[in-house]
């Protein structure tokens, strides 16, 4: 085996294929002056893709024995709108959450999709161009575009996709609160709600603070954990596929690489088969904890 | 020692560690769907997408910290 192949080593290729196309180099680990172009191209094509296909499915419905793309979806909404009735006891605003979950549902399992699309795919075509017939001499379609050849295709391995998200939540929570209690009553439970309030002012003014700063931590841990999981699931099963990509990679090195070929076969078989259950579970948990945190919104305390 | 090293060490723990909690976590709650649905095998159905959910949260932690740790494998930030 040859110990320098021709491109990058293994750490050099995983380095490589976790920059994102920005708009400026990352400095600081906070920095929101910073774009993640493909996050936001990627993401707003598929959600216009899942907007388009439930308008086209609304649009053609009919009364009678439904159509096969028109049962799908029918079972995809009676399923988000029995879950949203199960833990949102206001009528009103179901109409609003029961539509907004399907939607959040169908739009993070495509953008987790992407992971199951070869994860060489895009960043080949983005920096060489067609597999086959390019080589990695070629210029692909950054030279097009004139962007550095930085390609990733997964917007939720995108902390800042998924926190945005997790961050939209919030803001729905907090409005909800406001627009079910009221400004007075929102108010009342920030500083009652856990530990309740007393007669005596001393000891309400102690618990108001205590119960203010855990009303804070719930909120931040709630918002945080929420983004974090969905990008942790899928930044790890990005991880795995270059990883197992690499086993093949190492195929093309070594007289004896058929091994390696056969391990690349049956890891990336049997990952890719795993990692459907694992997008489709973390499209479902997403859109259930943002049911539950608005759902608990409702809820006087 | 050097940092490599240390993060080597650091690699594994988080896997390993990471690793016992969820199974942990996913044996206890297995066992007890398989019980709970021993005795009232009519509720299966509602308790399955709860133990799914449940699965999902557990499995996260972990997924998250073998991502960590894989990404401190490859791309280590401690080494400028």
């Amino acid at each position: 085996m040859s110990a320098e192949g021709p491109g990058p080593t293994p750490s050099e290729y995983i380095r490589h294929h976790l920059v994102h196309q920005a708009n400026k180099k990352q400095e600081n680990i906070v920095d929101f002056s910073i774009i993640n172009i493909d996050s936001v191209v990627v993401a707003s094509v598929l959600g216009m893709l899942i907007c388009f296909v439930l308008w086209r499915a609304a649009r053609n419905s009919h009364a009678g024995v439904p159509g096969r793309f028109q049962a799908a979806v029918e079972i995809l909404v009676e399923m988000v709108d029995k879950q949203a009735k199960g833990l949102i006891h206001n009528a009103a605003s179901r109409k609003v959450i029961a539509p907004m979950a399907l939607t959040v549902f169908l739009w993070i399992f495509m953008m987790n999709f992407m992971d199951m699309i070869p994860v060489d795919l895009f960043p080949f075509l983005w920096a060489h161009g067609i597999p086959v017939i390019s080589d990695h001499n070629s210029a692909g379609l950054h030279a097009v575009f004139g962007a550095e050849d930085y390609m990733r295709v997964v917007p939720t391995a995108d902390l800042s996709t998924t926190l945005g998200l997790s961050v939209g939540v919030l803001l729905m929570c907090l409005y909800y609160n406001v627009k079910i209690k009221g400004l007075g009553g929102w108010a009342h439970e920030l500083v009652s709600a856990p530990f309740g309030t007393s007669k005596n002012p001393i000891f309400a003014m102690l618990l108001g603070i205590v119960n203010f700063a855990m009303q804070m931590i719930e909120f931040v841990a709630k918002t945080v954990s929420h983004g974090m999981r969905l990008f942790g699931n899928m930044f790890a099963g990005e991880m795995v596929f270059m990883l197992i990509a690499l086993l093949g990679g190492y195929a093309a090195l070594s007289f004896s690489g058929g091994l390696f070929f056969i391990g690349h076969l049956i890891t990336g078989t049997a990952w890719a088969i795993f990692h459907i259950f694992v997008i489709t579970l973390q499209a479902f948990i997403f859109m259930m904890l943002a049911l539950i945190y608005l759902g608990q919104a409702h809820d006087a305390h | 020692m050097e940092v490599t090293g240390i993060v080597a060490l650091a690699c594994g723990f988080i896997i390993g560690l990471g690793a016992i909690g969820a199974t942990i976590g996913i044996a206890l709650m297995g066992g007890k769907y398989l019980e709970a649905s021993a005795r009232q095998p009519e509720l299966m159905n509602d308790l399955q997408t709860k133990m799914f959910i449940l699965a999902g949260l557990i499995d996260a932690v972990f997924l998250i910290s073998v991502a960590v740790a894989l990404l401190f494998a490859f791309a280590n930030p401690f080494v400028a």
